[in-house]
């Protein structure tokens, strides 16, 4: 009896339950999405206040002024991911291979904790490594290799580095998770049976790890594309990403129907490679 | 008797081999260039915060040369005016902004503890039609670049703020609500998470039992499930307490005059270069953080030893 009433009071109380999260996503997530995308659609009246009637004007705006600043902010994430990825398969690989669990807890810690500090201030740090006077140009004067300080700051090479630096753990711990759940029977099987070396990771491990690999790579490139801070620290005039493009339309010159063309395009680029993930990597993962 | 010796010895020579081997189909394939990338990666994930801290300790204005231990940036930057002439900021200024993080953080903490917490259990506990698109919704922001996130709910409440205007001529600004509301939206999605986690580990016979018993609903959750998900839910305030006071991009579109959080008065700072003060800042921020993630791993890892 207890039992029946407690089932039956569950069944009518997940609702109630869910409700304040549905109600607080939709209206504070969902529903200022659509309004953006239907403001990208309206004219810049007064003040960048958005008006009727509807145009494509701030899309062809995007794809022909800015289309440079797209493409880079679509190079960049791409680069910025494949080098995650290159970095990121060996050290969640080296994690994983520690035969002492101490070690490897502490290895892992030691991926997890940069992830969790401030990002402005993790990205402040390159700011005085990369700068006119900071180390890397100081040690490189001093010993003589160069004779005038290296261009370094606010370049797309900081932009990449910065980029790299801050998601780094984002790659890794995917990857770890796939490499961890990896039975390493296979490579002996795979070894047994004469393959070499690179053959098995090709053909064995990088195969059944892909879920993680993939993982991976969606979670690096969908903040590098949407990045803000990296760019604006590092980056200078000549990093300038799509991220600060839309930021200067809010805060500055204040075309808010061009900042809402520009949140779509960044929307869209982010939904074709979760599509692909779902349709492609995540029925494992 | 030879033959045996012979035996012996080649299990023997088989027995290494073999075990050789192994060592090196496991931990086989480009050890040295797996190791040295590893170290480098190491290198390149701490080296620039080692610098940083270590900086914040120099007698001297130099960011790249130590000339010698001095607590004198962690003095300044409480003591009156940090940065020269036009480009100062007071120190009256950062500890305000320092309480407005500490009071946004909170709130949004305590919103969004509750309302992830009450999904999870629905989501772990029930079956129910839509199930799928409720998980679809917290999976949803997620996948959304903070600053997309940002710049809508910052025209969200425009639209709204000029609507509410309109009817009553009374005019509504960004405050602090807005950032609350703001962290709240991207931290349900985490603490729900965590939260569910907690839900899977624990056995779903134990509410059964306590049922049986004659406990009702709100019994059952009261003395069973939350004391069993605390752990979890503790974490998972951790963790949204982290998010909320490292924001900076949705807090900077939201904020209005005078709600400045901390990484918005970092960043102002960084835009006009005061070094060290902010590698002083910086560094209490990093151990501020550090000390709450090791809490919430603790936490979170206790789930292991139960």
């Amino acid at each position: 009896m207890a039992v029946w009433l407690t089932t039956l009071t569950r069944r009518h109380s997940h609702w109630l339950l869910s409700a304040p999260a549905i109600l607080w996503l939709v209206v504070f997530f969902i529903a200022p999405l659509f309004i953006v995308g239907f403001m990208s659609l309206m004219t810049r009246g007064t003040g960048g206040l958005p008006v009727m009637p509807l145009t494509t004007a701030h899309y062809d705006r995007v794809f022909t002024t800015f289309s440079g600043v797209l493409n880079r902010s679509l190079w960049l994430s791409f680069v910025a991911t494949v080098i995650t990825l290159l970095i990121g398969y060996p050290m969640a690989y080296y994690i994983r291979t520690r035969k002492n669990e101490w070690v490897r807890n502490i290895a892992l810690f030691l991926v997890i904790l940069p992830f969790w500090t401030n990002f402005l201030v993790r990205t402040y740090a390159w700011r005085f490594i990369l700068g006119r006077e900071g180390f890397i140009n100081n040690f490189l004067l001093n010993t003589g290799f160069i004779q005038e300080p290296l261009p370094l700051l606010n370049t797309e090479f900081a932009v990449l580095v910065g980029l790299t630096y801050g998601f780094l753990p984002f790659m890794v711990l995917p990857i770890y998770a796939s490499i961890e759940r990896f039975d390493f029977k296979f490579v002996e099987a795979a070894q047994d049976l004469g393959a070499g070396n690179w053959s098995v990771f090709w053909r064995v491990m990088l195969p059944m790890t892909l879920p993680g690999v993939l993982a991976g790579c969606v979670l690096v490139f969908i903040p590098s594309i949407g990045s803000y801070v990296t760019s604006d620290l590092l980056g200078g005039t000549q990093g300038l990403m799509i991220g600060n493009l839309l930021a200067g339309q809010f805060k500055a010159s204040g075309n808010f129907p061009l900042g809402a063309a520009l949140s779509v395009v960044i929307l869209s680029l982010v939904v074709i490679p979760i599509a692909f993930y779902l349709r492609f990597g995540g029925r494992e993962a | 008797m030879a033959t045996g010796i012979y035996t012996q010895a080649d299990y023997a020579i088989q027995h290494t081999a073999r075990a050789a081997y192994r060592a090196r189909v496991v931990y086989g394939f480009g050890r040295l260039g797996v190791l040295s990338v590893a170290v480098g990666a190491y290198a390149f994930l701490w080296l620039p915060i080692l610098l940083l801290v270590l900086f914040s300790f120099n007698d001297s204005r130099s960011i790249t040369t130590w000339m010698g231990f001095s607590l004198k940036w962690y003095e300044t930057i409480f003591s009156g005016a940090v940065g020269t002439g036009s480009n100062s900021f007071s120190s009256q200024m950062m500890l305000n902004a320092l309480q407005n993080s500490l009071f946004v953080a909170g709130i949004a903490t305590v919103l969004s503890t509750a309302i992830g917490t009450s999904v999870a259990i629905a989501l772990s506990r029930a079956k129910f039609q839509g199930k799928k698109w409720v998980n679809a919704l917290l999976f949803f922001p997620m996948i959304i670049p903070d600053i997309t996130q940002a710049m809508s709910l910052a025209l969200f409440f425009k639209v709204v703020f000029d609507f509410i205007e309109m009817i009553s001529g009374q005019r509504v600004v960004n405050s602090f609500s807005t950032i609350v509301i703001g962290h709240v939206a991207f931290n349900i999605s985490y603490v729900a998470i965590v939260v569910m986690a907690r839900m899977r580990d624990m056995n779903p016979r134990v509410e059964e039992a306590a049922a049986d018993l004659g406990a009702n609903a709100w019994q059952t959750f009261r003395y069973i499930t939350f004391p069993l998900i605390f752990p979890g839910v503790l974490a998972a305030a951790l963790l949204a307490l982290t998010m909320s006071l490292d924001d900076f991009i949705v807090s900077f579109f939201l904020s209005g005059v005078g709600t400045s959080t901390l990484p918005i008065y970092v960043h102002s700072m960084i835009k006009v270069s005061i070094t060290p003060e902010i590698n002083a800042i910086s560094a209490l921020m990093l151990a501020a953080s550090t000390l709450l993630i090791i809490v919430s791993l603790t936490l979170q890892g206790g789930r292991r030893a139960r």
